[in-house]
């Protein structure tokens, strides 16, 4: 049987390699692109990305793959955000200016505030290993997350958090602090995650591994 | 909480620095690192300890050995010099670049770095040194230069720039495993709001708890203790369980 494809957008933000590299040590076949015709025909898509929601979507325009990428949702496709990627899936953030994400799953980005931890302010960018639960009971169920275990922990390295519109979208939280965080996200087949899976050693692995094979 | 494994390299082999003169050859770092990962470390720290003396960092293809299958984050450091150096650093695997002396001689590197590929890749690494009550002075060239630079107008001064992390090395603490120096962390800690990451003096586990709750550390990095197999991570974890500090559970499966 044919590996399965999978296509991973470089939209030229951030550390592209570990991306590939963990999901071909799942036993995918991943093309690394900027082809928009290739990104727009793809079947899996991924959407990777650190840094800031300005300076992507900024990218993504100038390399002219905003409809390309919208187009893989138009066709019932799959994608899979990660961190900054799971961000530009929401509608905007108005950060810094007003951008325009893409819009298929309703909800904004925010930046954390400082708050407490341990009679500290809480340190930003949020980094480091957390825990993620279930929005509400069974959820997970035929996810891509499916076989995580309640407060599975995840690697997360980010400035920003999702606001969601409606909570059906919600799939998984994390807390930080105070803060409760939207840590996996999902309409239809549009999957994000705040996290970086190809960085939370054989947790992330694992819901790679069901992106690439299910 | 995060437990990091600090890999010291020279050439191809990973090293250990004694006060960072001198150097002992103690392995292969790919090596290493994989037992480290399979240990349960929350990220792994690479410094070409030779690099300003051969004016650039070399560690790409050791860093594109490990990103094969080493999946947890990956910090570089040494001779990192300028934008396009971060880049091919970036590019051979690693997620954040870790920079010193380079900033210090230019501060504005590090927004130029912070703004191409996020703050979150933009390590500020300094090196501390005592010179009074509650002082430190900042060290470039991997140790070796004085620059009269006070440490906690720097680290506010590079986080205002765009740091989005500071790896924190205490040089008079480094190797003597009496512990950290919590003072300094503190002083630091205290004035920015990035997260800190402690280096230099772990000796036991209760060094570990000391420099998060009294100097507010983020994080430490490990070296000889881990290398010569003085500690496991599942110590660390157990003392930070013991005193309350938040740290991944990591059960080896």
């Amino acid at each position: 049987m044919k590996n399965p494809k999978i296509v991973v957008v470089d939209y030229e933000m951030g550390n592209i390699l570990s991306v590939k590299r963990a999901l071909e040590y799942c036993g995918a076949d991943v093309l690394v692109t900027q082809d928009k015709e290739v990104i727009g025909n793809a079947q899996k898509l991924v959407l990777p990305g650190v840094g800031a929601f300005g300076a992507a979507m900024q990218s993504i325009k100038q390399l002219a793959l905003f409809d390309a990428i919208r187009s893989v949702a138009e066709n019932n496709n799959s994608i899979l955000g990660i961190c900054l990627g799971m961000q530009l899936l929401f509608d905007g953030s108005s950060e810094f200016g007003n951008y325009e994400g893409f819009g298929f799953i309703p909800g904004s980005v925010l930046s954390m505030q400082e708050k407490s931890l341990l009679g500290r302010d809480l340190k930003i960018p949020h980094i480091g290993w957390n825990g993620v639960y279930e929005s509400s009971k069974n959820v997970w169920k035929n996810t891509l997350i499916s076989d995580f275990d309640q407060g599975e922990e995840m690697y997360f390295v980010h400035s920003y958090y999702a606001n969601l519109n409606s909570p059906d979208d919600l799939l998984a939280y994390s807390k930080y602090g105070d803060l409760i965080i939207p840590s996996v996200v999902r309409r239809g087949k549009i999957y994000g995650c705040q996290f970086h899976p190809e960085k939370s050693g054989s947790s992330g692995l694992m819901m790679l591994r069901k992106f690439a094979h299910d | 909480m995060r437990i990091i494994a600090r890999l010291d390299i020279k050439g191809e082999n990973l090293i250990k620095g004694i006060h960072l003169e001198g150097l002992r050859v103690i392995g292969p770092p790919a090596e290493y690192a994989m037992n480290y990962y399979l240990d349960g470390v929350d990220e792994l720290i690479y410094m070409d300890s030779v690099a300003s003396l051969y004016g650039r960092n070399h560690l790409a293809d050791i860093i594109q050995e490990a990103a094969r299958d080493i999946f947890i984050p990956i910090t570089v450091g040494g001779g990192i010099r300028s934008e396009s150096d971060a880049f091919n650093i970036l590019r051979s695997g690693a997620d954040k670049v870790a920079v010193n002396t380079a900033a210090v001689f230019n501060p504005q590197l590090i927004s130029r770095i912070a703004n191409k590929y996020g703050s979150q890749c933009m390590v500020l690494s300094i090196e501390a040194r005592k010179v009074g009550e509650n002082r430190w002075e900042v060290l470039t060239e991997n140790g070796r230069e004085k620059t009269g630079l006070d440490v906690v107008a720097w680290a506010r001064q590079a986080v205002e720039m765009g740091a989005g992390e500071i790896l924190l090395t205490s040089v008079d603490m480094e190797g003597t495993r009496k512990g950290f120096d919590f003072e300094l962390t503190n002083a630091v800690t205290s004035v920015v709001s990035v997260p800190v990451i402690a280096s230099g003096g772990f000796g036991c586990a209760q060094h570990l708890v000391d420099v998060v709750v009294s100097g507010g550390a983020s994080g430490v990095a490990i070296a000889d203790a881990f290398h010569y197999g003085r500690v496991k991570t599942k110590v660390l974890r157990e003392a930070c369980f013991q005193a309350n500090i938040p740290v991944r559970k990591y059960e080896k499966s």
